[in-house]
């Protein structure tokens, strides 16, 4: 009786963990995942900017405070956030114009998303040290 | 023979299409802020004071800043609607969202014009 045992419900089972993931799918969860960071920095870049804006003494409080090795270690991971955020989404504003819809490109776009953002977080670790 | 079209109204080609108009304007206001940094704009307040009195950075600011509230509020809807089942807490966790990024743009305006 194959009819029968086709009805069988057949066991789902995604492997969702990250390290499983092809790297467009990486691309998207990181993508997601610094987004929210970003949101919840918001508040806090604010304050800077306030801090930067307010007077000379507020300038000056501001780089001794950005000074501080865990505040720089803050700092360079929202970089990384925004970096990888931003190069993410142009990856997805050329798929939105159907470049690279692909699988071997849109592969190769996605390693070429981890590279620059993760070549320019570096940049901005030099800078900021 | 059901005649009407069930698609019309667009739902969400609104929201789609805030979030990356609004993406190209942070986009673009990173690099000019980038390119400011790395000219050395920010070397001391008196650079940084001149630069945020210009009044073309004051009005790009201004448009990034309001890109970014639109740009973050679609995307923390899509993350509340994808994972958060219970409409009230999701209605409520949208309200706060709301809330939060209009307070946060109006201190944005107050630091910019003060």
């Amino acid at each position: 009786m194959p009819e029968l045992a086709a009805k069988k419900p057949r066991p789902i089972w995604y492997n969702l963990s990250p390290v499983n993931l092809p790297a467009p799918g990486l691309v998207s969860i990181l993508h997601r995942a610094s987004g929210i960071l970003l949101f919840l920095a918001i508040i806090w870049m604010l304050y800077m900017l306030d801090l930067s804006l307010a007077s000379e003494a507020g300038f000056d409080h501001l780089k001794s405070y950005a000074a501080n090795p865990i505040v720089k270690l803050a700092i360079l991971v929202l970089a990384w956030a925004f970096l990888h955020h931003f190069c993410a989404g142009i990856r997805y504003l050329l798929l939105d114009l159907q470049k690279g819809i692909e699988l071997p490109a849109a592969r190769a776009t996605s390693f070429t998303v981890f590279a620059v953002s993760l070549i320019l977080t570096i940049v901005a670790a030099v800078l900021i040290w | 023979m059901v005649n009407r079209v069930v698609v019309g109204a667009h739902y969400g080609l609104g929201s789609w299409l805030v979030q990356r108009i609004s993406a190209v304007v942070i986009a673009v206001y990173a690099v000019i802020m980038a390119i400011a940094l790395l000219g050395g704009h920010a070397h001391d307040y008196a650079a940084w004071k001149a630069l945020f009195s210009q009044g073309w950075l004051r009005f790009a600011t201004f448009l990034f800043v309001v890109s970014l509230l639109l740009h973050a509020w679609v995307g923390m809807r899509d993350i509340w609607m994808d994972y958060v089942k219970s409409t009230g807490l999701r209605l409520t966790l949208e309200a706060l969202t709301v809330l939060w990024l209009v307070g946060c743009g109006g201190w944005a305006l107050q630091i910019l014009w003060r």
